[in-house]
């Protein structure tokens, strides 16, 4: 048998491997950073059961699977293979990675205003690009997470956004991974986006499966928000049902900036999603909202933790979930107040719909409170499809299977409504309705 | 069974009896209506008023343990719910479930298309529908934001009992049961609620009018008047019982039922 010693043994040799393998040349600053990285991961090992961030969610299949580097051919993928998961044909900006590799054939940079970068990672690290240098790797914080340092000590590629103060990109920047790997395969995508002083911006990553393999996409995505920023982003994670998605998501937001972020999670065999926001100036506001629709025996765990390190601030944390066969959620909100962070409004809210005998769901708020002027609530629901509401649709003429289907589909629209992009929404819409018995008699609903 | 519709009932009960949980609630209720009547039935708390009305929907709460009710020559109690209301059964709730996420207008077209679809007619579009739904919401005088905004959820309780009657207006069923739909309205309410049920009365469509008080049939006029007192239909006669009944109280009933048969119409 394997042991978690030897596995992230093979991991210290990988990285020896891999440590020279980049695109370009590297800027000196990065190194270290790397290798402090696989330090930590090496020291920590992977989670086990008995670690309380990880009691309810057990990833020895993923420790134990073997997984090899894909291979960098990304041109084996058509536009007309991921033309169904664009947001418009030709003029969005999209960068699309194939197994964790960009593939410039497939990606688009529209016009964007001045100043603004949508680009390859790897080339704004060769480039040695300020943005990068001054913010690559400090928000995800990997000192207690094995998966985000074991990210930083192998990621080098995904993309780089940057827009300028002031500047404002309407349209949403599309960030695209598919994956299309029969073997067990492993990518690190390590997404950053650096918003300045008054700026807007709309982000979508979104993660897809060609097929139904075997992968591992284990994510980073830092977003810096600098005073005044008024931003949108929304993960969608519709990988293939064999899949292991980790991702963690690091939200640092200065003064009166407006975060909002969406996390949609529709696929993979076991995801997991660390989104830490740090609220660091007075007026920082961050909406955080989440749906989980799972089946079979999928199992999405999210684990939410909001730091008020600033008086003033407020944070709305929603995430829903829907549970079928024999799935299992797990939802964690740690809400943490800062000593003499007063005034503080945060709001955490978890519901939870479980449509099997055989589904469990695991929720827990955790409040850490060191202020006393403080305004902290959060409530957790557990329930079943409410039966008065499915006998008053059948009495009206809609059949049971129908009744149930709407019913779910309401509770799940409550969340896709968050979604700010009509055309991403509208996919997702159709998504969810095609999971649900007689799903297609509810076209139209929205 | 087309040729038979001519000569029977619209709706035949015969000694009905219908438990809750082993209790026995329904205990041999007998009653026929006919095309374009209107019947009320009215009794004391307790006495199975919404018992008959949720077993005439089909809620499967309640266990029907002995009789049968003939629709428009067929065994309604065969029948599933969804079934049942696509073939014109109608029930106005007591108490309208809140449906979250779903909006009215989306709610109305579905229900309305499954209708539609059970009897072979063309689905409506949105558009059609619309302009349906706006001509048929004139009858309730309701208002077009509720269209948008989640069924029942958050509208007062006048809103609730007009969304239920804009519900009878767009599904135009033959037989409408409504389930105290004076409770809990002011005098408003209750005359634009009975305004539409009566701008809705027909030759082809038959009523049920459940109600505790006589008030509401100041403005739907019954055509007969049933009092219901423990489980059984104790008395029949026209509107003047409903006056009777309010002067004299339902004890005075209550009292007689060991003397009277019951009368079916």
């Amino acid at each position: 048998m394997t042991t978690t010693a030897d596995i992230t043994d093979a991991c210290a040799e990988k990285f020896a491997r891999y440590a020279g393998l980049l695109d370009g040349e590297l800027p000196s600053w990065l190194l270290p950073i790397r290798e402090a990285a696989l330090a930590q991961f090496t020291k920590q090992g992977f989670p086990t059961v008995r670690d309380e961030e990880w009691r309810h969610t057990n990833i020895t299949p993923l420790a134990e699977t073997e997984f090899e580097s894909a291979d960098p051919d990304a041109t084996r993928v058509s536009p007309g293979q991921i033309r169904r998961f664009r947001l418009g044909a030709g003029n969005e900006t999209a960068l699309v990675f194939v197994n964790g590799y960009f593939a410039e054939h497939l990606s688009d940079v529209a016009a964007l205003p001045k100043g603004v970068r949508v680009m390859d990672l790897a080339k704004a690290l060769a480039a040695d690009l300020p943005a990068v240098r001054n913010h690559y790797a400090r928000y995800a914080g990997i000192g207690k997470n094995a998966f985000a340092a074991l990210n930083t000590a192998f990621a080098g590629r995904g993309a780089f956004v940057e827009i300028p103060r002031g500047a404002m990109v309407e349209t949403p920047i599309h960030l695209l991974y598919v994956s299309c790997e029969e073997e067990p395969t492993v990518a690190h995508p390590r997404n950053l986006i650096v918003a300045g002083e008054g700026s807007q911006f709309r982000v979508i990553e979104h993660y897809v499966a060609l097929d139904q393999g075997v992968y591992f996409n284990n994510v980073v995505t830092e977003v810096v928000a600098a005073e005044n920023v008024v931003g949108d982003h929304c993960k969608v994670i519709r990988e293939s049902n064999r899949a292991y998605h980790i991702a963690t998501l690091g939200i640092h937001q200065a003064r009166s900036s407006h975060i909002s972020s969406q996390t949609i999670c529709l696929g993979g065999a076991l995801v997991r999603n660390d989104i830490n926001s740090v609220l660091n100036g007075e007026g920082a506001h961050c909406d955080l909202d989440g749906l989980y629709m799972l089946g079979g025996k999928q199992h999405a765990d999210n684990h939410l933790r909001v730091e008020h390190r600033s008086p003033h601030t407020s944070s709305r944390e929603f995430f829903r979930g829907i549970l079928d066969d024999r799935s299992q959620g797990v939802f964690c909100g740690r809400i943490i107040v800062r000593p003499g962070a007063q005034k503080i409004d945060a709001k955490q809210t978890n519901k939870n719909l479980l449509l099997s005998d055989r589904a469990q769901i695991n929720t827990k708020p955790q409040l850490e409170i060191l202020a006393d002027d403080v305004k902290c609530t959060h409530g957790a629901t557990i329930g079943q499809i409410d039966e008065d509401a499915i006998f008053y649709l059948r009495s009206r003429g809609i059949s049971e299977d129908a009744a149930r289907s709407l019913l779910t589909y309401a509770f799940a629209g409550e969340s896709l409504a968050q979604v700010r992009d009509r055309r991403l929404r509208a996919q997702l819409e159709q998504l969810v309705l095609s999971r649900l018995p007689n799903g297609e008699l509810l076209r139209g609903l929205a | 069974m087309i040729m038979q519709q001519q000569k029977t009932s619209m709706l035949e009960i015969r000694d009905l009896h219908a438990n809750v949980e082993d209790r026995e609630i329904l205990k041999g209720v007998n009653l026929v209506v006919n095309a374009g009547e209107v019947h009320s039935i009215m009794g004391p708390n307790g006495s199975g008023k919404s018992t008959l009305a949720q077993v005439l929907a089909g809620r499967d709460t309640y266990q029907v343990t002995r009789g049968e009710i003939i629709y428009r020559g067929r065994n309604l109690l065969d029948m599933s719910p969804e079934e049942r209301a696509c073939e014109g059964v109608f029930l106005a709730f007591q108490y309208p479930v809140e449906i979250p996420g779903v909006s009215t207008q989306y709610f109305l077209r579905a229900a309305l298309n499954a209708v539609r679809w059970h009897r072979d007619e063309e689905e409506l579009d949105a558009i059609d529908f619309l302009k349906f739904l706006k001509q048929r919401m004139q009858i309730v005088e309701m208002d077009e934001g509720l269209l948008t905004r989640a069924v029942n959820e958050g509208f007062s309780g006048g809103e609730k009992k007009r969304n239920e009657v804009l519900q009878m207006a767009v599904l135009e069923p033959k037989l409408a049961i409504m389930d105290e739909t004076d409770s809990g309205l002011d005098i408003d309410a209750l005359r634009i609620v009975a305004d539409g049920v009566n701008q809705l009365r027909s030759d082809e469509r038959a009523f049920i009018v459940i109600t505790h008080y006589q008030r509401l049939l100041d403005y739907i006029v019954p055509d007969f008047v049933h009092v219901l007192v423990d489980g059984r239909i104790v008395k029949s006669g026209d509107k003047t019982l409903a006056h009777e009944l309010e002067e004299r109280g339902y004890s005075w009933i209550e009292q007689q039922t060991v003397t009277e048969q019951p009368v079916a119409s």
